[in-house]
């Protein structure tokens, strides 16, 4: 017999290691996988793009001597008293029940410090981020849950969550082990249930009837707060046109690397767009309408650094907001708690059963010896320290291109780094004046 | 009694008159002439006062009400009484689509028929219905009475919560996880009550209905019971 060389194995690309191991789960355990977070896949994102920079054309500002910007006005075109924010970065829609309170703390009073808003979630207001938020956006959404009138009017905007980048389509659900007896009473409903948030709101369904819920809601307030409309990453031309035509003054786009605190793993990551994708189009809806900067744009899913804050702006976006890395900032995910990660059968950095309740760092749990290892004063700080160095960054990056404000950043400071980033973002292929699917081709 | 012509002054003046009133006005009884349908007539009100509108409403007429004791001289549009606080809202005509959606207190009184998704979500209120109800009420309905005199649509009680129904006459059909229950003296006595305050009490003996609530089968997600939802 002959001793030929033996095929090394090899593991299929289709049926991986990662898809086998599902499917194994999948088999044992009869139900589909959920998890928090966003989309874990390399999508096309604003790490694709970059920016120019000056040049003999173009000359830039001094870096620390000359000013650049970052205020942000939210709301002008309706409300009596729109929001004035220092730094184009706010905090995502985030409850309590599936943040701790300390968390919630920590985002408000991080985001204050920062000059920043921050946005309650579906369960309601809770008077720890109330009460340490300078500027809080109120979410209504379909499940209502804590809704009133009087935490309406004291809040400083109103966002109609129509949905969500990380599940467009899909409503919320809060697993049994995180309903305590705060949640349960601040949601109406028994401990220890599976809290499922309905996808579609109870009383009203399509663009019609979102005006007048609007108008409801702008009668309510006496027309002084600003009504933002929250969409997810689905069809982002037409939600964005139609939000406008409904008679919000903000509109919130985001896509889908944007986090949930629990949802299925197949919904994350295989409903809705990438950011870079639904950006450029919610742009284009506002343009079209003569709406851009009147109706202000605020883009979330995947920001992380100054850079995606400016490359988001200089595609016309008005405020990012984050969810994700704010969790990060605060200590979610750290390496320090690895042999506790390891205890949960994960590792730091890919932890991601949110929905469980047992978060070592004390932010995605309802467990009080969990929860009170978070320092909201700290957290606070690490959150506005987090924050100002993004704007920090943005601001080097806009003054390299010669900008006095961060809303100065145009689509001409950008190229793309790949073809799919500049079809999407609409700027043209590094090196060439190529944008693909204009032109012709 | 203070009277408000809508189609003369408009919507925003309405509601910003009626907002400025406190706890302790003199200006106690209220009339809206002239609402010709139109939507958010009487929202976010919060004051212990009577108002009348004389005539048909749009959409969310009541909407969040405290306090205030609010009644329609017609008929009501969609989401009429939604997420009423306290106070009662009495609707002398029909009312459209999800009539006291998400109510957290407060009787909402429907003399007529109320169409699709009556008291959807409700979260405390008490829905007194003296006609009959359309398909999917009370879905998701947390807590609160939906009493219906009348007959119930499809689905009643969709994946209810703790909320009770109680219909005297006949339900097309029942919606996931909600069966019917035993009709206890507690719930005889709650419902005369309701009857009472409804405006009902002459109309229907508490004898006549059947109860109906959560079997709480769905409370804790089973793969076993994925063919109900």
């Amino acid at each position: 017999m002959t001793d030929f060389p033996h095929t090394p194995p090899r593991f299929s690309w289709t049926f991986s290691p990662e898809v086998n191991a599902e499917i194994r789960r999948a088999a044992a355990s009869g139900i589909y996988d959920i998890r928090g977070g966003g989309s874990k896949r390399r999508l096309p994102h604003f790490d694709d793009l970059l920016f120019l920079g000056a040049s003999i054309s173009r000359y830039p500002l001094e870096g620390y001597r000359e000013k650049c910007a970052t205020d942000v006005w939210l709301g002008t075109r309706h409300a009596k008293t729109p929001i004035h924010i220092d730094i184009p970065i706010t905090i995502a829609g985030m409850s309590f029940g599936s943040l701790s309170g300390p968390a919630k703390e920590a985002l408000g009073r991080g985001a204050t410090a920062a000059g920043t808003s921050t946005t309650t979630g579906d369960g309601g207001m809770t008077e720890e981020e109330r009460g340490h938020s300078k500027t809080l956006v109120y979410q209504y959404l379909p499940s209502r849950y804590g809704m009133n009138p009087d935490d309406l009017r004291r809040a400083d905007a109103i966002e109609v969550v129509v949905g969500q980048g990380a599940k467009p389509g899909g409503g919320g659900m809060l697993l049994g082990q995180k309903i305590s007896d705060r949640v349960a009473e601040m949601r109406n409903l028994p401990k220890g249930i599976d809290q499922r948030s309905a996808c579609r709101h109870p009383d009203w369904t399509g663009p019609d009837d979102l005006e007048i819920k609007i108008l409801e809601l702008r009668e309510i307030t006496d027309w002084e707060k600003p009504i933002y409309v929250k969409i997810g990453g689905a069809r982002p031309y037409y939600d964005t046109a139609l939000a406008v035509k409904a008679g919000a003054d903000v509109v919130v786009l985001d896509g889908m690397q944007g986090g949930t605190a629990a949802t299925q793993d197949v919904f994350i990551e295989h409903v809705g767009m990438p950011t870079l994708a639904c950006l450029p189009l919610a742009v284009k809806a506002l343009q079209d309408l003569g709406q851009h900067r009147k109706v202000q744009l605020i883009i979330s899913g995947g920001i992380r650094s100054g850079a995606d804050v400016a490359k988001a702006l200089a595609l016309g976006a008005d405020a990012v907001s984050i969810g994700t890395a704010a969790l990060v900032a605060l200590g979610d995910n750290d390496p320090a708690l690895e042999d506790e990660y390891r205890k949960l059968g994960t590792t730091a950095g890919a932890y991601d059963d949110w929905h469980e309740g047992r978060d070592p760092a004390g932010i995605t749990t309802q467990d009080p010896a969990l929860y009170s290892r978070l320092d909201p004063v700290l957290g606070g700080r690490r959150l506005k320290n987090y924050l100002k160095v993004m704007t920090l960054e943005a601001q080097t990056i806009a003054r390299a291109c010669g900008k006095s404000h961060l809303h100065n950043l145009e689509p001409e400071d950008l190229c793309a780094l790949t073809i799919e980033a500049a079809a999407m973002a609409g700027v043209p292929l590094a090196g060439t004046s190529w944008i693909p699917g204009r032109g012709g081709f | 009694m203070q009277s408000f012509d809508l189609a003369a002054d408009g919507l925003r003046a309405l509601n910003a008159t009626l907002h400025a009133l406190k706890d302790h006005t003199n200006e106690t009884e209220w009339e809206i002439v002239n609402p010709r349908g139109a939507h958010a007539i009487a929202v976010g009100v919060d004051a212990p006062v009577e108002i009348t509108v004389r005539g048909s409403t749009g959409y969310y007429c009541a909407g969040m009400n405290k306090q205030a004791t609010i009644r329609i001289r017609g008929s009501a549009g969609p989401g009429v009484a939604e997420n009423m606080m306290s106070g009662k809202v009495i609707v002398d005509g029909d009312a459209s689509q999800y009539a006291g959606a998400t109510g957290r207190g407060g009787l909402l009184v429907i003399k007529g028929n109320a169409s699709s998704r009556c008291g959807i979500s409700m979260k405390g209120i008490d829905i007194v219905v003296h006609g009959s109800i359309g398909h999917m009420s009370a879905f998701m309905a947390q807590s609160g009475n939906l009493v219906v005199l009348g007959d119930a649509g499809d689905a009643l009680g969709d994946s209810l919560y703790e909320a009770r129904i109680f219909v005297r006459g006949k339900v097309k059909s029942l919606g996931a996880d909600c069966i019917e229950k035993e009709m206890r003296p507690e719930h005889l006595e709650l419902l005369a009550g309701l009857l009472e305050r409804g405006e009902a009490a002459g109309k229907a003996r508490p004898e006549e209905f059947r109860r109906y609530g959560s079997a709480r089968r769905l409370y804790n997600f089973s793969i076993d019971n994925a063919g109900s939802y």
